[in-house]
């Protein structure tokens, strides 16, 4: 970047130049312009949903696919995200008031052993901002846990998330006791983590295995729509 | 007499590996975190019949690339050497790499990491086992590599305040030496400062790793 370069007012910007400055923006991690950003939209009279989709989570999806490029690194996308969550917290109670569409629920936490939430963070807010309601039970879940929020939230989709080879096959014991239960077909599992990959999402019984955050809304989508015209058929 | 190759510096080791340079009936491919365990073990057991390639050991920082990385290497060499032991062990690959050494017919390191098998697998599952999921590790090469390898790619250097989302869950950074190195502690003490963690100290030796070598000499 050139350091003649003018410092930008966002609020001079027009909603075409502003939500690309917040592209921007969010790439490089910059929480308060991003907070700074959705102020100014919403001033515009935009509908909150609208801030969320088309500024926030373009953004994302432009730093999830460099990501997947391996252009971006887990910093980098930690920063964006930060700057992201700026954004929703501002947002999430007026999606409320709103009555943002709600696409689905997805309860979503770390098995039991292991404490990395990174990923499960980026995909519980990715999934938010694709219009499901998130209910994130944290890290080191023994089936126990996953059980009760089922029974507790009643969610479309459960995620299962681990960073260890050592932890991952306890996703399996989760869907195993789903099985015993009776319970496994009410649910769509979603599982995630950087040693699976779908060889072993196909083999423990999960419905799919999602690469990225950006793969995990694409594939809860589209079984909310699968469910959807299930209904709509059946 | 025992020959070893001349060890290149840990940056090498991190960034490049470290070249077959002998011919001997046993090739170990191993991770580049672990060369200078290897060549002290070779030496000390005088196994100069066991030659030493090593991968670059940031490849830990993709684990995704480790598998194909390790195939090269095997089928690479195969021809040159009457057998081949790959010195890693699953290390994040998920059984991917187990899988493929199987396919190939070579064999490789059990456990999960080299944090399990320096402590012996069986004490690192058992403390596991009793709760212990909140420890950061290094090793003598990772304390010596600590900016290299966590430092810096975890973006810490530029984005200091990116440490508790990264760290925020863990307690204690569990220093597991294979040597007695007052210097090395201290910056191993230093590291877990730097990552606002409790400190421990645990002297493991050579763990699984001289085991896991002495039966395949």
């Amino acid at each position: 970047m050139s350091d003649e370069e003018e410092d930008i007012i966002l609020s001079e910007l027009d909603d075409e130049e502003l939500v690309q400055q917040m592209f921007d923006d969010l790439y490089d991690g910059l929480k308060e312009e991003i907070e700074e950003g959705v102020n100014i939209l919403l001033e515009r009279k935009w509908m909150p949903y609208d801030i969320l989709t088309k500024a926030l989570v373009g953004g994302m999806t432009i730093v999830g696919k460099d990501f997947r490029d391996g252009i971006l690194f887990v910093p980098e996308v930690l920063l964006a995200a930060n700057a992201m969550k700026g954004g929703m917290a501002i947002l999430k109670p007026l999606l409320a008031e709103t009555g943002a569409p709600r696409v689905g629920k997805m309860v979503i936490g770390t098995v039991k052993g292991d404490i990395h939430d990174i990923g499960k963070n980026l995909v519980g807010m990715m999934m938010e901002g694709a219009g499901f309601e998130v209910i994130d039970i944290g890290i080191n879940n023994p089936v126990e846990n996953y059980l009760e929020s089922l029974e507790n939230e009643k969610p479309d989709i459960l995620g299962m998330s681990a960073l260890l080879t050592t932890t991952m096959p306890y996703m399996k014991v989760v869907i195993d006791t789903m099985v015993e239960q009776g319970i496994r077909d009410d649910y769509t599992v979603l599982v995630g983590g950087a040693p699976l990959n779908e060889e072993f999402g196909k083999a423990i019984g999960a419905d799919a295995y999602c690469r990225d955050a950006a793969v995990a809304v694409e594939t809860a989508k589209d079984f909310m729509s699968r469910k959807h015209n299930q209904g709509v058929t059946g | 007499m025992t020959s070893n190759p001349a060890l290149p510096d840990d940056e090498t080791l991190t960034e490049s590996g470290l070249a077959a340079e002998q011919r001997g009936s046993i090739l170990l491919i191993a991770c580049g975190a672990l060369a200078h365990e290897i060549l002290a073990l070779k030496k000390l057991n005088g196994w100069d019949h066991m030659s030493l390639t090593c991968l670059p050991a940031k490849l830990h920082l993709y684990p995704e690339k480790i598998t194909d990385a390790v195939v090269e290497a095997v089928e690479k060499h195969r021809d040159d050497y009457g057998d081949i032991f790959v010195v890693y062990a699953d290390c994040g690959t998920g059984g991917q790499l187990q899988t493929k050494c199987e396919e190939l017919g070579v064999q490789m390191v059990e456990g999960p990491h080299c944090y399990s098998f320096f402590e012996g697998n069986d004490a690192f599952d058992a403390r596991s086992e009793a709760g212990e999921i909140t420890a950061f590790y290094l090793t003598d090469f990772l304390v010596r590599q600590f900016d290299a390898f966590i430092w810096k790619p975890m973006g810490l250097d530029r984005h200091p305040e990116l440490r508790d989302m990264i760290f925020g869950n863990y307690t204690k950074l569990v220093y597991q030496a294979q040597l007695e190195n007052p210097a090395l502690k201290e910056k191993a003490k230093d590291c877990a400062d730097r990552l606002g963690l409790a400190f421990e100290y645990r002297f493991t030796g050579y763990g699984d790793l001289a085991t896991t070598l002495a039966k395949h000499a």
